[in-house]
């Protein structure tokens, strides 16, 4: 996909499986909108192909496909009450009064707005629009539905319920959802399959487990989760050397002596007395987070975040050991190098990530 | 204090009101409800406009038939500027505000010159071999004239109207399974009905009360409520008389403008079905 000889998509190929729920996932301006357009009709793919049930759909308009859109800040008709919004797709495929009426109510109950039926749009809060958005795409029984950061106007709070209504939304109907985001969160909690984007790549497909836990190369690790991204030498299978120290790992079918990116989760490394640790450093800062404290350590100069409930106050000295399941290992990639060093630490890291989304994409 | 002060910032705008609207309105009153002989209180004024209605009601169609031929061809220009580039944009608005620079009395002067039994057009249609038009003093060049003046004031409301039109609402009704005449019937014509409306108004009104267009380019059965009004204050010297006109006509502009309102708010239902 190029625009303005520019090329915003390379390469996508992507497979989406009946009745399943796929988040594309991926910073701003990663292409992530931009393939779910093509999927949605609204855009057409300079080369390539969009097959739907083993047919190719390129030349066939947005408004043939059988598939709905809850589109970013819900586009909902301003002239038109709740019903009127639902109701549009039905009206125009010229269903009966009695057949639209049932179909209109049902879906309201789906998404809890009985008795809406006749407000303003004007006149609804964020949630209710939302809602309304996700009924008047269902309410055509689509075989896809495409959602394009459909929470991101929404607090945290409802953002929360909002993830769950639509999951068991998503799992009642058995409609495959198509849905993009740029919040690692919500992609994890509600998706079967989670595609990682970036720079118009895809970086990674797979379970949200296993995108968190075997991330492919530096960019997915640093973008699901926090990371600690360490440059290291694969010597043979499960043995892996970084800081001047060869550890034990459960990573094999690498060259030997390939140079590797070595990831550490913050949450899973333990603190042990200075004397009894793997590696040895000096506690930098230390900021309360709820659930846990995130403790900065210098290792001989790189910083490591480390999430964990015990506190250890700043300029202690501190030791920690590393199990082999808690280091992975990566092929070295155009990421690495980028990500993973926690130098230049903020306490706002994470609000960082949650930036709006962006329209233009 | 504070309400002094905004009193006090109002204040032009109250005197300029009060000089130039609410006391020429008192004195126009006045005189419609006075006799033009004995200055006494008298409603034979009143009595005499039942004699204009069929004048009033040539004026209140004609103005109709204008603003209903501008929105037909407005519409489509505007809609055209409204998607194009920026660019275009400024420049085709441009050229739809040119004309309104010029004199409105050269404008319909032109048209004199062009449509007269000797006129341009005639001269063009008879070298050419296809005999001629009587077209001046027809009510056809009267509604010619009005329509030439007073589009533009049509297509600058509808453009701004449509202009301000989401793309996304477009494209949720193509996701909706609207082709292209359904998106244009469901949405985008429910949406420009505010255009619609305000065109219509600056087309009527001004339109209405007209009577240099048909002074210029109608005949005597093509006189309007404007005309006659004129003449009760230059050649018949009966100002009461033209005041009571004046004043019947306002409450018609009111009347037709509070219905048009009306329909706009009801509008709610939305939507011409195609």
């Amino acid at each position: 996909m190029e625009f303005d000889g520019e090329r915003i998509l390379d390469g996508i190929n992507l497979y989406f499986n009946d009745h399943e729920f796929l988040t594309l996932l991926g910073p701003s301006g990663c292409g992530k909108t931009t393939t779910l357009r093509i999927i949605g009709g609204f855009l057409t793919p300079t080369s390539g192909r969009v097959l739907f049930d083993g047919e190719c759909i390129n030349d066939v308009p947005a408004y043939k496909r059988q598939i709905n859109t809850v589109f970013q800040r819900y586009a909902l008709f301003p002239h038109l009450d709740v019903y009127g919004n639902i109701a549009f797709g039905l009206k125009v495929a010229k269903l009966s009064k009695e057949e639209i009426h049932e179909r209109v109510q049902d879906i309201l109950a789906v998404v809890g707005l009985k008795g809406y039926e006749h407000r303003r749009i004007d006149s609804l809060s964020g949630g209710q629009q939302q809602r309304v958005a996700i009924a008047r795409a269902l309410v055509n029984r689509p075989k896809v539905l495409l959602l394009d950061e459909p929470l991101a106007a929404l607090d945290l709070r409802l953002r929360k319920d909002m993830q769950n209504e639509l999951k068991r939304i998503q799992q009642a109907m058995g409609i495959t959802f198509i849905y993009v985001t740029h919040d690692q969160e919500e992609a994890l909690s509600m998706s079967d399959t989670v595609v990682v984007m970036d720079k118009g790549r895809i970086q990674q497909i797979g379970k949200p487990e296993d995108i968190y836990n075997e991330p492919k190369n530096a960019f997915v690790a640093d973008f699901i989760g926090e990371s600690n991204i360490l440059d290291g030498v694969m010597l043979a299978d499960y043995k892996v050397k970084f800081f001047g120290r060869v550890f034990e790992c459960v990573d094999k079918g690498f060259a030997p002596n390939e140079p590797v990116d070595v990831v550490i989760r913050p949450e899973d490394i333990d603190f042990v007395p200075a004397g009894e640790g793997h590696l040895v450093g000096t506690v930098t800062s230390v900021t309360f987070k709820g659930l846990n404290y995130d403790i900065i350590v210098d290792f001989r100069g790189f910083k490591w975040l480390i999430q964990t409930t015990d506190y250890h106050g700043e300029g202690e000295t501190v030791g920690i050991r590393l199990n082999p399941e808690d280091i992975h290992i990566m092929h070295k990639s155009e990421y690495s190098g980028m990500f993973g060093d926690y130098s230049s630490y903020s306490a706002e890291y994470d609000e960082l990530t949650e930036d709006v989304a962006d329209e233009e994409e | 204090m504070k309400k002094n002060k905004s009193i006090l910032l109002s204040a032009p705008y109250i005197l300029w009101m009060l000089l130039f609207t609410l006391i020429p309105l008192g004195v126009m009153v006045f005189y419609a409800f006075t006799d033009p002989d004995t200055g006494a209180f008298t409603l034979g004024n009143l009595r005499d406009l039942g004699l204009f209605l069929p004048t009033l009601g040539t004026s209140v169609w004609y103005s109709l038939l204008s603003a209903i031929i501008c929105l037909l061809l407005g519409y489509p220009v505007a809609y055209f500027i409204a998607h194009r580039g920026a660019v275009a944009q400024k420049i085709l608005y441009m050229l739809i505000m040119l004309p309104m620079c010029m004199s409105f009395l050269l404008r319909t002067l032109a048209w004199v010159g062009l449509l007269e039994t000797n006129g341009i057009i005639n001269v063009v249609l008879g070298k050419l071999g296809l005999g001629t038009v009587e077209a001046i003093g027809t009510s056809g060049a009267v509604i010619l004239g009005m329509v030439y003046n007073y589009l533009p004031y049509m297509i600058l409301p509808l453009y701004a109207i449509i202009v301000k039109i989401d793309n996304r609402l477009i494209e949720a009704a193509e996701d909706l399974g609207c082709n292209g005449l359904q998106v244009f019937g469901r949405v985008i014509l429910p949406l420009s009905v505010p255009g619609i409306l305000s065109g219509i108004t600056m087309v009527f009104v001004p339109a209405v009360s007209t009577f240099y267009i048909s002074q210029k380019l109608g005949g005597a059965e093509t006189m309007l409520i404007g005309d006659i009004i004129e003449k009760q204050f230059k050649t018949s010297n009966n100002p009461n008389l033209g005041a009571a006109l004046s004043l019947l006509l306002m409450l018609m502009v009111l009347v037709c403008t509070g219905i048009m309102n009306r329909f706009g708010g009801e509008d709610e239902e939305g939507g011409v079905v195609v």
